[in-house]
């Protein structure tokens, strides 16, 4: 609504801005990537589209995928609720600790956790030789669909666990109160009061971790031992050793697309059904639990969450022992760490200064798009809500190559530079800002930014001076995990890093890539501290001691 | 500087919603103007075009001589007060009222000088460095009206500012409110729901409904002579009871029920005609009696509200009525008592059967042409 008809106003500008770099660096790409996937020597062709579909083997490896991510999906959820409902119920000892490390888990590369079950558990594994040494006979083999499924699902339940986490903060304690009135407790309750209050978020968690599991390849190709899944397709055709078809890929990556929308879209349904909100008045009063009771809940909480920081403090402790070559051998030392001294400096400068400037970048333009979006709603703002949404959709590869294929030719270079990586971790993490960003938005009373205009402030004043500093709060315990994200972001990253570009999860892939395994777990060493560090930091600063989605 | 607000044809549409047709009133310079109605009848969307945070989609409003329509809110030197109070949550008392004075790039001094004066009005001073989630809801409200006046504003517009007040502190905020509006003498535009907070607060009073003003005039003039039913019945507690109006030999006679006859001296000469109204009798406009005169009615139940008692009755061909009387020492009437009523002729309305229009002498209505 403009009021005056010959100024253009400011946020109409801004919507003009934010639109022309969503175009340039989202649409532009993808446009570029369909055409790559349609487009060869001067004609259309579809003839990269037959390949895929008249090939079974790479309709096998569709059908994979979905079983992957399906099943991965569904044992998160039953890891990630309980977890958090109990998390939330009780008072559990050591909490902050637990929430470091739940945050630790579900922000590592999955590759780290694939890389270090191969070590646990593989076929010359610590844990299979004492296994076998207890039972006699080899257990199963972790290769394949299991160890995929496994791998996978530890990594992601604890996403489930911090979304249904922030759900159960808004569940107002009368609600259980009455519940319990009503004769419904305990177990009960849980299924017919907590799980349904908070469907919305886990129906959310559910498309995250299908979402992720479905676009992830570092897992599958470290684990899966010829358990072909369809990004390692994209992968292996754009980026492999031999046999390389940038066409192929390019199809088979719009296929992707695709079919994620499709799941979107079914999600979106789905949810939609069960679409209601909730603001807590009274939050849960955390119980302390006696007895049996008090003894079982430590024991899940603490195994689960054991269970799936494991591979990160197997990384860890390899990191400090001796190496001989790549190999490790008996005893302690720094060797590793010797090794990599000389990448560390530039490596770890790398993953600030990109990170930072990623990360203040996304929060501007989250707050923006944000209040465009809450406040102004109009025709061209309601393509920019469409268009932060669509990254939600795209695997991150596949953002990687539809940013090559657009910026590595003239008239736009932009490959190889930091910048490049800067806009690919925006276009990743904006969508998830966002929406935590309109939450905060809509709980924010318009007629603050009202009564500050009536005191004489511009519309762009009255934004930063009121409605700014009352979001703040909120989209600073969503920056911290923002910035963990970010610095461990690999998908998009692997495609567009180069020499100077490197950062530490990238350093991290290409040594395990190089079968370095001692350099690797010295870097993955240092990444944990660095990311632990940002998290302590930001407790001791927030007001908020929660870290929200 | 205070100034008087002319609003002309006014109209305001969400898309094809028309909220407000076609609305005019003036508002006189330094003058306590509240606008009343029920929710959704479109008095906070009028503020809000007064304000500038609504578009206007036809006519004018001015202030003085300047019309405003396309002026930006910032720039037409209003004090807000919003509903829920909108106090900056990040700034203390004291920088949420001198806020809008340093958006005016005043030097500190008088800020500081500003700003300390408006807090001891308000009686704030001594929470000046106080978080507003710290206060209480009528110290926010305090902190809202001096951040709203201290800018020295020429109007000062009030979105229903007590509504989220108890009922003590309502009663108490709105004397506060009428003494700092009479001492700073700034044209006001208040908006309320509460009938009886208007007529505590307001000099004028436009009673809207549908969008449509109604009847605007002192809350004397809108409680005695309601223009219309509407009026009658969302100003005060009435009764509408059907009626006949007769004309025999010069004489206007109103018969209600059971042939109840009471002489009407004040009827418009156009209007004295044989014909069906409605009556609105306030409950206080009855009288009763025991001696079998006027209208019969049995006593449902009494409630007892100290000075006053009021009593629930259906009268015999059926219509409930509730009446108020002075409580008496000795006694109240009982349950079931069979009781007969007058009414006070001079005090009662008559209206046209539709009830649009109230159609005896004494009726005032500022609303413009």
């Amino acid at each position: 609504m403009t009021k005056t008809k010959k100024k253009v106003d400011v946020w109409t500008l801004i919507s003009l801005t934010i639109l022309a770099l969503y175009g340039l660096f989202l649409l532009y790409p993808l446009f570029k990537l369909l055409l790559e996937s349609i487009y060869k020597n001067g004609a259309f062709t579809f003839q990269y589209f037959a390949k895929f579909f008249s090939n079974p083997y790479y309709g096998t490896t569709l059908v994979h995928s979905f079983k992957l991510s399906l099943a991965a999906t569904v044992f998160s959820l039953i890891l990630g609720v309980p977890l958090a409902y109990l998390y939330n119920m009780y008072e559990i000892k050591g909490r902050a600790l637990v929430q470091i490390i739940i945050v630790l888990c579900c922000m590592s590369a999955p590759f780290i956790g694939a890389y270090a079950w191969v070590q646990l558990r593989g076929n010359n594994g610590i844990i299979t030789r004492w296994i076998a040494g207890l039972i006699g006979h080899k257990p199963p083999s972790i290769y394949g669909f299991r160890g995929i499924v496994t791998v996978l699902t530890l990594q992601l339940f604890p996403l489930v666990h911090m979304l249904v986490s922030g759900a159960l903060k808004n569940v107002d304690n009368s609600l259980l109160e009455a519940s319990e009135n009503m004769g419904v407790t305990g177990v009960k309750r849980f299924f017919k009061v907590v799980i349904p209050l908070c469907m919305p978020t886990i129906l959310a968690a559910a498309l995250l971790v299908f979402m992720r599991a479905f676009a992830d390849y570092g897992t599958p190709l470290l684990i899966g031992q010829g358990y072909q899944t369809f990004p390692v397709i994209i992968y292996n055709e754009y980026f492999g050793e031999t046999g390389t078809d940038h066409n192929f890929a390019a199809a088979v990556a719009v296929i992707a697309i695709v079919i994620t929308a499709v799941i979107f879209l079914f999600q979106k349904w789905l949810s939609n059904r069960f679409e209601f909100h909730m603001n807590a008045l009274h939050p849960i009063e955390m119980k302390q639990a006696h007895g049996l009771k008090n003894f079982l809940i430590h024991l899940y909480v603490y195994l689960v969450v054991g269970l799936a920081f494991m591979p990160q403090v197997y990384v860890m402790y390899c990191s400090f022992r001796a190496t001989s070559g790549k190999i490790f051998v008996k005893g302690f030392a720094t060797t590793s760490y010797q090794k990599i001294a000389r990448d560390v400096p530039l490596a770890v400068r790398n993953t600030f200064v990109i990170g930072l400037i990623a990360l203040a970048a996304v929060i501007l333009l989250a707050i923006l798009i944000a209040y465009l979006v809450v406040r102004r709603r109009s025709k061209l703002n309601d393509v920019i809500d469409t268009a932060s949404m669509i990254p939600y959709i795209i695997p991150g590869s596949v953002v990687g190559i539809a940013l090559v294929i657009a910026f590595n030719r003239k008239p736009l270079v932009l490959t190889g530079t930091a910048f490049i990586m800067v806009v690919a971790l925006c276009i990743r993490r904006i969508p998830y800002t966002i929406r935590s960003s309109v939450a905060i938005l809509q709980q924010i009373p318009i007629t603050v930014e009202e009564a500050a205009i009536s005191l004489g402030c511009s519309k762009l004043e009255a934004f930063f001076k009121a409605t700014v500093p009352m979001m703040a709060n909120g989209v600073l315990s969503g920056a911290i995990l923002s910035w963990v994200t970010i610095i461990t972001e690999l998908s998009t990253g692997v495609i567009l890093y180069n020499r100077n570009t490197i950062t530490l999860t990238l350093a991290i892939y290409t040594q395990v890539s190089r079968g370095s395994d001692g350099p690797a777990a010295a870097f993955a060493t240092i990444l944990n501290v660095l990311t632990v560090v940002s998290m302590l930091i930001f407790m001791k600063f927030s007001k908020t001691k929660d870290i929200s989605f | 500087m205070s100034v008087k607000i002319i609003v002309k044809d006014a109209v305001k549409k969400y898309g094809d919603n028309t909220v407000i047709p076609d609305l005019s009133l003036d508002i006189k310079e330094g003058e306590f103007f509240t606008l009343l109605g029920p929710s959704g009848c479109g008095k906070t969307t009028l503020l809000r075009m007064i304000a500038g945070f609504n578009s206007i989609e036809g006519g004018d409003i001015y202030f003085n001589d300047r019309r405003i329509n396309d002026l930006d809110p910032a720039k037409r030197n209003i004090g807000m007060v919003f509903q829920n109070y909108a106090i900056f949550p990040h700034l203390t008392v004291r920088d949420n009222v001198a806020f809008g004075l340093k958006q005016k790039k005043m030097d500190k001094k008088t800020i500081a000088e500003q700003t300390d004066k408006f807090m001891k009005l308000m009686h704030i001073d001594e929470y000046a460095d106080r978080m507003p989630e710290r206060l209480s809801g009528g110290q926010q409200q305090r902190v809202a009206l001096a951040r709203a006046l201290v800018i020295q504003p020429d109007v000062l517009l009030m979105d229903e500012p007590l509504s989220n007040l108890d009922a003590k502190l309502r009663v108490e905020m709105r004397t506060v409110i009428k003494e700092i509006q009479h001492n700073v003498g700034i044209t006001t535009v208040y908006v309320t729901h509460d009938q009886e907070e208007a007529m505590a607060v307001s000099d004028r009073i436009a009673v809207m409904n549908l969008g449509e003003i109604q009847q605007i005039g002192s809350p004397k003039t809108l409680y005695q002579r309601p223009a219309n039913l509407f009026v009658s019945s969302f100003i005060g507690r009435t009764n509408i009871m059907d009626g006949k109006l007769r004309v025999n030999g010069g004489q206007t006679v109103l018969e209600l029920e059971q042939g109840y006859q009471a002489v009407m001296n004040n009827v418009r000469p156009e209007c004295q005609k044989d014909q069906d109204v409605k009556v609105s009798i306030r409950p206080e406009e009855f009288v009763i009696n025991t001696e079998g005169k006027g209208i019969g009615a049995v006593i449902d139940d009494s409630v007892f509200l100290g000075l006053n008692t009021h009593y629930f009755v259906t009268t015999d061909s059926g219509v409930k009525a509730e009446i108020v009387q002075e409580s008496m020492i000795d006694s109240i009437l009982p349950q079931g008592m069979k009781i007969y009523l007058t009414v006070k002729s001079e005090k009662i309305n008559v209206l046209t059967e539709d009830g649009s229009m109230n159609i005896l002498t004494g009726v005032l209505n500022d609303k413009p042409e």
